[in-house]
């Protein structure tokens, strides 16, 4: 693929500056309000009687990358596994409060969980391939929920394509996934989620076990599917969220004084310019000059 | 201590080693005597008739049949359980189920043979699904060993597929795979290499299991064509022989060791099989 060599160059040249994205993101129109996709309503979620998170309300833009931040513990990857009823496997989760997904309460009586999950495909944290072939790893999803596809070959071909893979494995599609490097894997992922054709990606930190030149990657990546897909990212690295995010929401931890439980709270939501440049909560400043987290 | 330790690994090789040399010498008296093709290939076994033949097949078919049965009970109820204990129990229910599991392992085979011929044979088989069977039956003994060899398939199964790392079930549902789903097309062929060595545990112990066989199975060795026949499997004949009066170092003493060599050897025949299986169908993880 020919756009992702110069993708990868317009990557290199912005390297890790925030203040070089702020540029960027002044040619990027990106309007007052999202055009939400997902919609978080005074959303709560409870692990038994732990509250992890409180009160959120988020709007999640079409074709826009959305970047959770804050300390650890702040509830920002809760909030996103929210988002695909993913907390749905956890033992005791529970979320109150709305999540809209075009409109429609995810967690409504009648949604399938298994359909939102579908729709709205996860990324995580550590690459998690299947023990199976690459091309058996794409094809996975599409096989599982009953896809009509015409030629399952070309299908893999178009993921991998889409998840700048294509070049690297085309000759070894029959390997097993395990023989690829951290930076690809998590690619091989991301085109594993493609090939369902969700229009929203979620992703949990993806590269926080990855070497700088495959975050560099994947970061690139993300850039070129957000046209295609609507994108959120919990982040810890802040310098990411900056270069890649649209819209970025800062959490942060409020620790009950008798109980020490800590509950994650939504403190600032806005364009990722105005969130780095120009904060309106004090929190938020401490946090991204360094001051605190 | 080292010593001590380095002393306890090698004498169990030694045993091994020993219980080989020990079958070694009377089977190849044996052999001496009697071909290995007439062996192998006769269908007659009569080694204390006064005309004595020595065709070991009726005695391989009895234990043919009484596994192959054992297996067709074991394998899907074992691996069934071990799907639901490891991917949809609650860990509570799993916490008291999986233990029970494993007591039914510890009910000695003796009991197991007394259940076949008291109650399997005659109120299961004969009464509730009226099939026609006599008092000892291919098909009751295996059976029963089948349910014997449940625990063993499960609680090893469930094992290996519990030790799946999470984060492939995860992947699984995120992109819209259901639970059954990503239990079979991931769980399962991730613990492949556990669940194979489950089973071919399972048929180790279903060749190799004597006491319910020797009880239930009947002492008549003829060629087993159909499960409702009797029959005597390898070890019911050397149980019982061991029994008898035969005496040491001749011709039908040494039958017994030459059919536990041909035993030994099919176990580890068994067990190269699987070795080659599970390398070819393993998906590391």
């Amino acid at each position: 693929m020919t756009t992702t060599d110069s993708s990868t160059k317009a990557t290199m040249a912005t390297t890790s500056q925030i203040s070089v994205r702020a540029a960027q993101s002044d040619y990027r129109e990106i309007p007052a309000e999202p055009d939400p996709v997902l919609q978080c309503e005074d959303v709560d979620v409870y692990y038994g009687s732990f509250q992890a998170v409180r009160n959120v309300s988020l709007a999640f833009g079409h074709n826009e990358i959305t970047a959770l931040i804050g300390p650890s513990g702040c509830g920002k990857s809760t909030i996103l596994r929210s988002l695909n009823r993913m907390n749905d496997l956890v033992e005791g989760a529970r979320v109150t409060g709305s999540v809209r997904y075009w409109g429609q309460d995810m967690y409504g009586a009648g949604v399938d969980p298994i359909e939102v999950r579908r729709r709205i495909g996860m990324v995580f944290q550590k690459p998690n391939p299947f023990p199976k072939s690459i091309y058996d790893n794409i094809a996975y999803g599409p096989r599982v929920t009953g896809m009509k596809v015409d030629s399952m070959d070309d299908h893999v071909e178009q993921a991998l394509t889409r998840a700048a893979l294509w070049d690297e494995v085309k000759d070894k599609l029959k390997q097993s996934a395990y023989g690829l490097s951290g930076g690809q894997q998590q690619r091989l992922c991301i085109a594993r989620t493609i090939a369902v054709e969700p229009d929203v990606i979620l992703m949990d930190e993806p590269c926080a076990s990855l070497d700088p030149i495959a975050t560099m990657r994947i970061e690139t990546l993300m850039t070129e599917l957000r046209d295609l897909y609507t994108i959120v990212i919990v982040t810890h690295n802040m310098q990411q969220a900056a270069r890649v995010a649209d819209r970025t929401a800062f959490f942060t931890a409020a620790v009950d004084e008798t109980t020490g439980d800590r509950t994650g709270e939504l403190v600032e939501f806005d364009r990722t310019a105005k969130i780095f440049e120009n904060p309106a909560d004090q929190r938020t400043e401490d946090y991204i000059t360094g001051r605190f987290g | 201590m080292r010593l001590l330790l380095r002393l306890a690994a090698w004498l169990s090789i030694l045993i091994t080693v020993g219980i080989v040399i020990s079958l070694l010498s009377p089977a190849l008296q044996f052999f001496a005597e009697v071909s290995v093709v007439e062996f192998l290939t006769g269908t007659r076994w009569a080694p204390q008739f006064a005309d004595p033949t020595f065709g070991v097949l009726p005695l391989v078919t009895a234990t043919a049949w009484t596994t192959a049965i054992a297996l067709a009970v074991a394998v899907p109820f074992g691996l069934g359980a071990a799907v639901y204990l490891a991917e949809y129990a609650r860990p509570r229910a799993r916490k008291i189920l999986k233990p029970i599991l494993e007591l039914l392992a510890g009910v000695p085979t003796v009991v197991f043979g007394f259940f076949a011929l008291s109650f399997v044979a005659p109120t299961v088989l004969r009464e509730w699904l009226s099939v026609e069977v006599g008092t000892f039956s291919i098909l009751a003994a295996g059976l029963v060993m089948g349910v014997m060899i449940i625990p063993t398939v499960a609680s090893l199964s469930e094992d290996a597929m519990s030790a799946v790392p999470s984060a492939l079930r995860q992947g699984s549902a995120a992109l819209g795979a259901n639970r059954m789903q990503t239990s079979l097309r991931v769980v399962f062929p991730a613990a492949l290499s556990g669940i194979v060595a489950a089973v071919v545990l399972g048929i180790s112990r279903a060749i190799g299991e004597t006491m319910i066989v020797a009880i239930a199975a009947g002492a008549r060795p003829q060629m087993v064509t159909d499960p409702t026949m009797e029959g005597a499997t390898m070890t019911g004949f050397i149980a019982r022989m061991a029994l008898g009066d035969a005496r040491v170092g001749s011709l039908e003493y040494n039958t017994l060791f030459a059919v536990g060599l041909l035993l030994f050897v099919l176990t580890l025949v068994v067990n190269a099989i699987s070795i080659q299986l599970v390398r070819r169908f393993r998906q590391e993880y």
